[in-house]
C-alpha cells in the first residue's frame, strides 16, 4: 500500500501538468488558427516563420 | 510545428508613440500564400509593427501607429495586392473572444476532474468485490471530493448563473435541474464521504458537467463561427464616405460617422452612405435594394436619396438628412423593432421540454423520499434514495438533445454556404409550411442580363459594349457582360463623354455613336431598354431583364409538390413582377407593394395560421424578415436586412433554400428523437432509483450511456440523406 502514497500523488501531478500545459495554449492563442498554423509550418518564407521583432498581439486573432 | 510554437503573443510593452490594433476582414484568405502575401503586404507599410493573418477566421490582426498608417492605407494596399478588405468594429471580435474562452477552459478543468475521479472510482468499484480496505476506499473517497469541489465549483458556473437567473425571473430552464443536481450530488457525496458511506456520486457529478460542457462549447464555437463569418459579409459593405469639408477638401470617414448636415460626395459607381438630399449634380440612382424596383431613377438638385442605394450616373453632392424621425430608414427601423418583440416570445424546444421536465422531476424525487421516511427508513436513506432519483433524472440526455443536434445541422449547413445566426433560427424553420419571396435579387439574381428574344445584333453589340465599358451605370456594364457572354471582344473606347440621365457619346473616324436612353439616341419611343446608335444608321434596341435565378422555377416547383404555399411580394413594377412570378410558376404574387403592406400581408398569414417564412434582400422586405416566423436573406442583401435575417446564404442558386428547410426539418426530428430516447432511459431507471438499486456504478454507466447515445444519435445528421418532407409529416 505505500505504492500509493506516491503513485497518486505522481498520478495527479502529471494530470495537473497536461491539464496546466492545455489551458496554457489555449490562452496564448494556439488553437486561435488551425488551418493557418498547417500552411505556415509548410511555408519557406522565412520572413513569416522567424520575425521575432515583427510578433505582437496580433497573435490572437 | 515550429511555425504553430512560434505563434504565442509576445506583449510589448506599449511605447511612447501611440499604437493600435485593428481587426480587418479578409475574405479571400484561403491558403499559405494568401496569408504570406497579405502579412508582407501590411508589413511594408509605415507605422505597421505586426500583422498576422488567421486563416480560420478570414481576419488579419493589425499593430499599427493611426499616425504613420490610417486604417483607409491599410486596405487600400491590400485591395491593390488583390485582397479586397474591410475594418470590423472593434466591440465584435472581443465579445466573440470572451465568450469561447469562458466555456472552453471550464472543459479542460472538468475533463482532468471527470478523469481523475472516474480512476478512483473504478478502483472503489472493482475493489469493492475483493480485497480493498476500507481506510484506502475512504482516502479514495476524500481525494475524488478535493478533486470534485473546486472542478464543480469553477466548471458548474455558467450553469448555476443561468438557472439563478431564470429563477429570479420566475421561469424554469434547463439549467435549473443540471444546477440542482449537480449541487446536490456534489453536497451528498461530501456528507457520505464524512459519515465514510459507500453511496458517493461525485463521479456521476463531475461527467455530468464534463459532457454537458463539450456540448455547450461546440455550440458556441459554431455560433461564433457563424457570426464571424456574417459579420465578414457585411464588414465588406461597410462603407465609408468621402466627407466634403467647408475649405472644400475631402475627407474619407466611415459612414457611421455621419452626421446631419454634412455634405458628401458621391461618385458614378458609389453606394450613397447616408439618407440625404441633393445639393448638386444630376445622375441616376439604383434603388433596387430598396424598393425592389429595377429601374434606376432620375434624380437632380432638391430630390432625397437613402442610404444604400447606388449612384450610377454623374457625381452628386448630398446634405445629409438622416437622423430625423421621418426618414425612410427610421421608420422601417420603428416597423422592425415592433414584429422582433413579437418573435422573442418563442420558446425554444429544449426550454419547453424543462418547463414540463424541471417540476416533474422534482416531485418524483420528493415523493421518493416522503414515501420512504413513511414506510419506516432512516432519513439518510430516504435522502440518499431522493438524491439518487434526482442525479439519475438529471437531464444530460435531455440537455445534450438539442445542442448536439444543432451543432451537426449548423456545420451542415455551414459547409453548403448557409449562415445560421439566430441561436433558435433552426427550431423556426423546422415549423414553416409558407414561403413568401421578394422579386429583385431574391427570385431574381439582381443583375441585368440580355434578353433572349430576338436575334442579337452582334455587331452592334461589340461597339456598344466598347462604349459602354466607360461608364458605371447599370445597364452600362450589363452590355459590357452581354458582350463577353456572347464571345465578343470589346475593347473599352476612350474618349467617351457621359450625359447624365441620357447616356454616352463618342466620336471615331468622324462617326458620331451614342449609346443610351431611346430619346438620346433618337429611336423615337422604343421599347427596348438601351439603345445603340451609329450616324447614319438605324438605332438597334437590346431588352435587359432581371432574370430569375437558374434554379427558381425547379426550387418553387419542389417547394410547391412537398405542399408549402409559395408567393412573391414585391416592390416592383406590375409587369415585372408578374413576368417573374409566371416564370417561377407562382400563383399568388403582389406588386407595388410597400414596406408596411409586406409585413402587413406577413401579418394576416400569420393570422390565418400559415408559419411564413420569408426569403429578401431589401430595404424595403426588412420588417417583413423580421416579423415572419423565420426568415433567410441572400449574401448580397443589404445589411439591415441580413441583421433582420435568421440566416444568410451565399452563392447564385436558390437551392440552399430548400436545403436550410430540410436540414432544419431533419435536425427537428432527430432533437425529437433525442428526447425519446431521454424519456426511454429516464422511465428504465427513476423507478429503479426510487426502490434504491441504484448505485453510484450504475448512476455512472448510465449517464455516460444516455449521453453517448444522444450524440451519436445527433451525429447521423451529418451523412443523412435529406429530401424535404411533405408538410404535416415528420420525415
Amino acid at each position: 500500500m505505500t505504492a500509493l502514497a506516491w503513485l497518486i500523488p505522481a498520478a495527479l501531478t502529471l494530470g495537473m501538468m497536461g491539464l496546466a500545459g492545455f489551458l496554457w495554449a489555449l490562452r496564448s492563442g494556439q488553437f486561435d488558427d488551425l488551418e493557418g498554423a498547417g500552411w505556415r509550418a509548410i511555408s519557406d518564407d522565412n520572413d513569416v516563420a522567424d520575425a521575432p521583432p515583427h510578433r505582437g498581439p496580433a497573435g490572437d486573432a | 510545428m515550429e511555425a504553430a510554437l512560434d505563434a504565442p503573443v509576445v506583449t510589448h510593452e506599449p511605447k511612447a508613440t501611440s499604437r493600435q490594433t485593428v481587426v480587418l476582414s479578409v475574405p479571400t484568405i484561403v491558403c499559405g500564400n494568401c496569408i504570406r502575401s497579405v502579412e508582407n503586404t501590411l508589413r511594408t507599410l509605415r507605422g505597421v509593427e505586426a500583422a498576422r493573418a488567421n486563416l480560420t477566421t478570414k481576419r488579419v490582426s493589425v499593430v499599427v501607429d493611426p499616425e504613420l498608417s490610417s486604417t483607409v492605407d491599410l486596405t487600400t494596399a491590400l485591395e491593390r495586392a488583390g485582397y479586397p478588405s474591410a475594418l470590423l468594429a472593434d466591440d465584435a471580435e472581443t465579445e466573440q473572444k470572451a465568450r469561447v474562452s469562458e466555456l472552453v477552459p471550464r472543459v479542460g478543468v472538468a475533463g482532468f476532474a471527470a478523469a481523475n475521479i472516474m480512476l478512483l472510482s473504478v478502483s472503489v468499484w472493482s475493489g469493492q468485490a475483493s480485497d480493498m480496505d476500507s481506510s484506502v476506499r475512504e482516502l479514495f473517497h476524500w481525494l475524488s471530493a478535493l478533486i470534485a469541489l473546486p472542478a464543480v465549483g469553477y466548471a458548474g458556473q455558467p450553469f448555476f448563473r443561468s438557472a439563478i437567473a431564470a429563477l429570479k425571473s420566475r421561469r424554469l430552464n434547463m439549467d435549473v435541474p443540471i444546477s440542482l443536481g449537480v449541487l446536490l450530488a456534489t453536497g451528498m457525496s461530501l456528507f457520505q464521504t464524512m459519515r465514510n458511506s459507500d453511496q458517493i456520486y461525485f463521479d456521476a457529478a463531475v461527467t455530468l458537467l464534463f459532457f454537458l460542457l463539450i456540448g455547450r462549447a461546440l455550440d458556441e464555437r459554431m455560433r461564433t463561427k457563424a457570426r464571424g463569418a456574417a459579420e465578414n459579409l457585411l464588414g465588406l459593405r461597410a462603407k465609408n464616405a468621402t466627407l466634403l469639408e467647408s475649405d472644400q477638401t475631402t475627407k474619407v470617414i466611415s459612414a457611421a460617422k455621419l452626421k446631419p448636415g454634412m455634405i458628401i460626395a458621391v461618385a458614378a459607381g458609389e453606394r450613397v452612405a447616408g439618407d440625404g438630399e441633393i445639393i448638386s449634380g444630376q445622375s441616376e440612382i439604383d434603388e433596387s435594394l430598396i424598393s425592389g424596383e429595377t429601374r434606376p431613377r432620375a434624380v437632380s438638385a432638391g430630390d432625397s436619396v437613402y442610404a444604400g442605394t447606388v449612384n450610377c450616373g454623374g457625381a452628386l453632392r448630398v446634405r445629409i438628412t438622416a437622423a430625423e424621425e421621418n426618414t425612410l430608414l427610421s421608420e422601417i427601423g420603428r416597423m422592425m423593432l415592433a414584429a422582433e418583440q413579437s418573435r422573442g416570445r418563442y420558446v425554444r424546444l429544449a426550454d419547453r421540454a424543462s418547463r414540463l421536465y424541471a417540476p416533474a422531476v422534482h416531485v418524483l424525487g420528493l415523493t421518493t423520499f416522503v414515501v420512504w421516511m413513511l414506510i419506516g427508513a432512516p432519513w439518510e436513506q430516504a435522502l440518499t434514495y431522493a438524491i439518487a432519483v434526482l442525479i439519475i433524472t438529471c437531464p444530460c440526455a435531455l440537455a445534450l438533445a438539442v445542442p448536439a443536434v444543432q451543432v451537426a445541422a449548423m456545420s451542415r449547413l455551414f459547409s453548403k454556404g448557409v449562415i445560421v445566426k439566430a441561436p433558435d433560427g433552426l427550431e423556426r424553420l423546422a415549423e414553416i409550411d409558407c414561403v413568401v419571396f421578394d422579386k429583385t435579387g431574391t427570385l431574381t439574381t439582381g443583375e441585368l442580363r440580355l434578353g433572349t428574344s430576338g436575334s442579337i445584333d452582334t455587331v452592334a453589340l461589340a461597339r456598344a459594349g466598347s462604349i459602354a465599358g466607360a461608364s458605371r451605370h447599370p445597364y452600362a456594364q450589363a452590355l459590357v457582360k452581354a458582350a463577353r457572354e456572347q464571345g465578343i471582344r470589346a475593347p473599352t473606347v476612350d474618349d467617351v463623354q457621359e450625359v447624365a440621365g441620357s447616356g454616352l457619346i463618342t466620336t471615331s473616324a468622324g462617326v458620331e455613336e451614342k449609346v443610351g436612353s431611346a430619346a438620346w439616341v433618337g429611336a423615337g419611343d422604343g421599347q427596348a431598354s438601351i439603345w445603340y446608335g451609329a450616324a447614319g444608321k438605324p438605332p438597334v434596341g437590346f431588352d435587359f431583364v432581371d432574370e430569375p435565378r437558374k434554379d427558381a422555377s425547379a426550387c418553387v416547383s419542389e417547394l410547391q409538390r412537398s405542399g408549402y404555399m409559395v408567393s412573391v411580394l414585391s416592390g416592383d413594377r406590375r409587369d415585372a413582377v408578374e413576368q417573374t412570378a409566371v416564370a417561377c410558376g407562382i400563383e399568388g404574387w403582389a406588386a407595388e407593394v410597400r414596406p408596411d403592406q409586406k409585413l402587413q400581408t406577413i401579418e394576416a398569414l400569420k393570422a390565418q395560421g400559415y408559419k411564413t417564412l420569408m426569403v429578401g434582400d431589401g430595404l424595403n422586405d426588412a420588417p417583413a424578415l423580421a416579423t415572419g416566423h423565420a426568415s433567410l436573406s441572400p449574401a448580397s442583401a443589404i445589411d439591415i436586412a441580413q441583421n433582420a435575417a435568421d440566416a444568410v446564404f451565399q452563392g447564385e442558386l436558390l437551392q440552399p433554400v430548400i436545403e436550410t428547410l430540410a436540414i432544419a426539418k431533419a435536425a427537428r426530428s432527430l432533437a425529437l428523437q433525442n428526447f425519446a430516447i431521454a424519456i426511454v432511459y429516464n422511465s428504465v431507471f427513476v423507478p429503479l432509483a426510487m426502490l434504491g438499486y441504484v448505485t453510484p456504478l450504475i448512476a455512472a454507466l448510465a449517464m455516460s450511456g444516455s449521453s453517448i447515445m444522444v450524440t451519436a444519435n445527433a451525429l447521423r445528421l451529418r451523412s443523412m440523406k435529406l429530401h424535404l418532407p411533405m408538410i404535416g409529416t415528420s420525415q
